[in-house]
């Protein structure tokens, strides 16, 4: 596996980790497991700061290293959910095949939009519907 | 309904690549306002429905080399023991309440958008979760 250069604090120099870096891993894990589950999201809100912020990847890199970690993390949480008898995997198929299809169609967009009036408008969409499920 | 479960869905979608949100803040509205389901059946539900998307989004950073596989197997593995914890929280949080809290991070992530689009001119190329 290539392992490019990077800026990397003390603990994780040589692709190496120490004790230290991997109990402040396992930590950031437990924290977004704990949000990832509460909520039914992935938790790369949590993830993607804590990697910049405590193990000191750059965005980019924190972006796509939390990818990878929340598919375990949500593959943890739907088990643990399914185990309590909650899911609907019919309904997840439904929203969640389209919509992995949509995100490859979402991405291609950005690079060929001005987004930012864009994510004005979506984020008083966010709100107006965080709104109506307060009411 | 089930086509127009899918529409949402590939909405969501484009919305998520978009807007560099995850699916699950728009799946568990969508789940509870269309779909009919109740907050924690619409949360467990949403986990299972961003795999496919969080895979496909894995593998194209991979592609880029923005995968620090070891740091997120850490990552992923501490969160396993996490997972039980925010599923027994959100279980014995009365649906109301747990509905509440959940608008609330909506807020919160509505407000952090609006933000980053007001610190960042130009659109930005990064697409967390």
């Amino acid at each position: 596996m290539k392992r490019p250069s990077r800026q990397s604090r003390p603990g994780l120099s040589n692709g190496v980790a120490s004790d230290a870096s991997v109990v402040r891993l396992l930590a950031i894990g437990l924290a977004a497991g704990v949000f990832s589950a509460l909520f039914g999201v992935g938790g790369g809100i949590v993830i993607v700061p804590l990697l910049v912020a405590v193990v000191g990847l750059d965005g980019r890199r924190a972006t796509g290293t939390s990818l990878a970690a929340i598919g375990i993390t949500a593959a943890a949480g739907a088990v643990a959910y399914g185990l309590h008898g909650d899911l609907k995997p019919g309904a997840a198929a439904i929203i969640g095949v389209p919509a992995a299809f949509g995100a490859v169609a979402g991405v291609t967009l950005q690079q060929r939009l001005e987004t930012r009036t864009l994510t004005f408008g979506f984020a008083l969409f966010l709100a107006a519907v965080g709104i109506r499920l307060l009411l | 309904m089930e086509i127009l479960a899918a529409l949402v869905g590939l909405l969501a979608g484009v919305l998520a690549g978009l807007f560099g949100v995850g699916g699950g803040i728009l799946f568990v509205p969508a789940l509870v306002l269309v779909l009919g389901l109740t907050q924690v059946h619409a949360e467990a539900t949403s986990l299972l429905a961003i795999l496919p998307t969080v895979i496909a989004g894995a593998w194209r950073q991979q592609r880029y080399g923005n995968v620090d596989w070891h740091t997120a197997l850490l990552v992923g593995l501490g969160s396993i023991a996490g997972v039980e914890g925010g599923v027994q929280l959100a279980k014995a949080l009365p649906e109301g309440v747990l509905r509440r809290i959940f608008a609330v991070f909506m807020l919160i992530v509505a407000a952090t958008l609006a933000w980053r689009a007001l610190r960042i001119k130009q659109a930005y190329s990064s697409n967390g979760d």
